[in-house]
Order: structure tokens, then sequence, then C-alpha cells
């Protein structure tokens, strides 16, 4: 089986228009790779790049070269260089992503969020809910918050909604942006609890954790990200 | 590596322009259009924005460049070059138009039940309580109660005048719809009843649509792919969240910028 996702030569540069072509070099020559079963964290300072490299595996932000491979329903696909319908599918059916903040729809309940991405896959909505309702109860989010829009929720309710969201699907690649940033210690351990289901279950993880204690707890390797730092190559 | 593309796009569109005079309308805007997606065209007012939707909805002989659309029946044709009444049938049938102004819409003197119904007997149905009973069924599925079936849409408000446009449109399945501005105008909570409404119907059905929109967080919202418009030029396109979050044009940036946080 391939690795389920493979990042080769990846550079990003944040060009600023409004500042007169301003150029913010990220990340340069970003390489590495996150087998099946394991849950690789991303380390280093604010400011490393570690969200930039998480968003541009899922097509979020453009690479500007190199290549992030994965394996999507048996061929590789470069994220880096697919059409838009293609990064579609691959977040659809292949990649998952935690974001650290919870965009929030008008109007749609904390559980139709939850349960939308196995929608979108084909599941019937009630089976979709019935998954929803464990998650949300194994987080710990209290019922009578179910049916209502997450936009006034607490920090900490919302990035529980966002983590369900998350975990709901089987995807093979697993992206997690400090998914316990805002959580008290209980809820953290339910997360901690998710995350090695998912490395039993032979997801490939890739995550930011801040929290020392998360992250000795779940990570198999770390990945120093100011070995990526722009400038190093040539030094 | 391939692409993930086992079916056809449903719009293909080529070197598109249009010139008022020697004023550029939109000048060389291609793209194509796949069934199910929802491109959302960006731009300030004067962008080309209002001008390229009218081309590719056959409104507006553009000055040059092609239009195509696949069929129900699988042929590409070009829309331009049919006939005005095969043109006229693929616009009552199996396109839709959703105005920013419902009152370019819809028929405003004749019954919400009417409106709905003229869209079926265009395509020829002919039964009275079939058509009735389809009408009631639309109303509902856009939120609008039954006992307003007979109500003229001058009696309705401006979010409802919206929705019974939208059943006007959707009743006879069509693949795909060109809306323009589709929120404009309306209160935020209208507003926000309305994308959720056309979020869900556009995912049921598995519709094909391009939203012409001023408004980022609508474009957001609702579609999955962005073109970003500037002087009747493409200037940025891509998926709209790497769009909105990693802009690359300086004029996509200006814009991304210039959002108001709430």
């Amino acid at each position: 089986m391939p690795t389920p996702l493979v990042l080769s030569e990846v550079a990003k540069t944040f060009t600023m228009h409004l500042r007169g072509g301003l150029a913010l070099p990220v990340v340069d020559a970003v390489s590495f790779a996150v087998a099946a079963g394991e849950c690789a964290v991303l380390g280093g300072p604010s400011g490393a790049g570690k969200s930039s490299i998480l968003k541009m595996v899922y097509g979020n932000y453009a690479a500007d070269s190199g290549q992030i491979i994965v394996e999507h329903h048996g061929r590789l696909v470069d994220i880096a260089a697919a059409a838009p319908r293609t990064v579609l599918a691959v977040r659809r059916d292949t990649v998952g992503y935690v974001s650290q903040f919870l965009r929030a729809v008008p109007r749609v309940s904390a559980l139709d969020i939850v349960a939308e991405p196995l929608v979108a896959r084909g599941v019937a909505a009630h089976a979709a809910q019935e998954r929803a309702r464990a998650l949300l109860d194994r987080l710990n989010l209290p019922e009578r918050l179910w049916t209502l829009p997450p936009a006034t929720f607490s920090g900490g309710e919302q990035q529980r909604v966002n983590i369900a969201r998350g975990f709901i699907t089987d995807h093979p690649v697993l992206l997690l942006d400090e998914p316990t940033a805002s959580l008290d210690r209980a809820n953290r351990a339910v997360v901690m609890a998710l995350i090695a289901e998912k490395k039993a279950a032979g997801t490939a993880l890739l995550g930011i954790f801040h929290d020392a204690d998360v992250r000795e707890a779940v990570a198999d390797s770390v990945i120093d990200v100011t070995r990526f730092a722009p400038g190093r190559r040539a030094a | 590596m391939s692409e993930v593309t086992d079916e056809e796009p449903l719009l293909r569109v080529h070197g598109l322009s249009k010139f008022y005079g020697n004023r550029v309308g939109c000048q060389d805007v291609s793209f194509e259009l796949w069934p199910g997606e929802v491109l959302a065209v960006v731009g300030e007012s004067g962008s080309g924005k209002t001008t390229l939707l009218n081309g590719l909805s056959a409104r507006l002989m553009p000055t040059s460049g092609s239009v195509s659309y696949r069929m129900r029946d699988g042929a590409w044709r070009e829309v331009y070059r049919m006939s005005e009444a095969e043109r006229r049938l693929l616009m009552r049938t199996d396109w839709g138009f959703v105005h920013q102004n419902p009152a370019d819409g819809l028929r405003m003197t004749v019954s919400a039940g009417a409106n709905v119904g003229e869209r079926l007997m265009a395509v020829g149905e002919r039964h009275y309580g079939n058509i009735r009973a389809t009408a009631t069924d639309w109303l509902g599925r856009v939120e609008i109660a039954a006992d307003r079936l007979d109500d003229a849409p001058r009696a309705f408000s401006g979010g409802m005048r919206q929705r019974l446009q939208i059943a006007r449109n959707l009743v006879t399945a069509p693949r795909f719809m060109f809306m323009d501005e589709p929120t404009g105008g309306l209160d935020v909570s209208v507003q926000a009843r309305l994308l959720d409404l056309l979020r869900g119907l556009v995912r049921e059905m598995g519709l094909a649509a391009i939203v012409v929109t001023h408004d980022l967080a609508v474009a957001r919202l609702l579609s999955d792919r962005m073109v970003v418009m500037k002087d009747g030029r493409m200037v940025e396109t891509g998926l709209t969240d790497r769009v909105l979050d990693d802009p690359h044009a300086p004029y996509t940036q200006l814009l991304v910028s210039s959002i108001l946080q709430v």
C-alpha cells in the first residue's frame, strides 16, 4: 500500500501586492511523508509555517512549487497541481481537516454541520445524524445545543463541533490544526482517545499541537518545521 | 497522474468577449462548468459580471467567442447558433435564471401558483390538478405557506418574492441555473434563510449554477469555485476557499482585504 501522504520540495511565498509586492517566503523544500496509522506532528515556533503546510495539503493555500501526493481512490493525486474539482473530491473522500476555528453557517444546526461530511458521501441523513449524535455526546456537548446553529456557542463548544465534523468520516488522511486548544482536560482526553482510534484504524494524521501533554501522548514523530525555513538551503 | 474526471462538463465558454462600441464589457473569458458545480463570479460594479452573465445565458449576443452547452441528450450545442425557438425552449426548461429583482423574473399580477404553473405548462403539462399540486409542493419547498398559493406576488415581502422566483425556476427540474445577486437588497436575516434554502436545493437537485455576486461571504457559502472579474477580464480563478484565503492577484487581495469584519 502506498504512503497516504507525501510532500516533496514544497515551497510557499506570500506576495503582498497591497504592500508594493512585498514577498514573504514562508517555507521552502518541505519534504516528508506520513504513513498509515502514524500521527506526525508539525513542530516549531509560531510563524514557522506549520498552519500554511497544513492548508497547502488541504488545497486551501496554493503551493508555489513541489508536490503534495495523496492516494485518492487508488490513484495518486498531486494536490499542488490538481484542478479545483479534483481537490473537492479529495476533500470529500480522502483528506479531512479539523480547522482551528469553526466557520458557522447561518441557520444550520450543530448536528447537521457534524453530519454533513457523511451526507455528502451519500450516507442516509438519519444514519449520519445518528453518528453525529454519538460523537457530540462523547465530546460532552450538551444535548440542548445540538439543534442550534453554533454561531453563538463558546469557543470550546464550537471546537468540539468542529472536531466531531472532522472525525465523523473515515478519511485515510486527517489534518488537525490545534484541535485541543480551547478544551478542558476531560475533553482533551476524549480527543486523544479519538486520535488513538484513528491511528489504530490506519488513518495517517498530520497535526499541530501546542499543548505539550497532548503532543507527547499522540505523536509518533515530530517534524521540525524550522528546517524548512526559506534561505536555509542557500546558507 | 490524472484528474478525477469521469464525466463531461455541462458548459464550455471559450474566448467570450463583448464590446460596447470601443468600451469593454467583458473580454476573453474562458472556463468550463461541471454538473453539480456552483461557480461564483465576483467583482465590483462595472467589472463585467452582468455582461458576462447575460452573454452566457443567451441574453446578449457576444462580440466574439463561443458558449457551448451539453443538452440532455448528450449532444453539444453552441448556444448562439441555435434557433430562437430552441434557445427559448432551453431557457424555459433546462435552464433557470434568478434575477436580483424578483419583479424581473415573476409576473407580478398573477397568483403565486400561476407563476410556478406557467413554467410547467411551457413544458407541456396540461392537467390543472397536477399543476396545482406541483405548485403547492414547490411553494412548500421554498417555505411559502400553501394558503398563499392564490395571492399575487405583489402582496409578498421581498424575501418571499425571491423564494417564489426560485420555485418558478426549479419546478421544471433544470440542470443549470443563473443567479444574479440572488440575495441583493434583502435584510441579513432574510438573506441567511435564502442562502440556506439555496444551498440545500442546489445540493439536493445536483444543480450546476453560476452566481454573480459582489458579496464574498455569499460566494464562500454557495460556491465551489470562483472567478474574479476586473475591467471585464478574469483576473483570478480557483477553488473558492483558496481564492479567498490565499488570493494571488493584486485586485483579489484588495477585494478580500476590504471585507468588513463583524
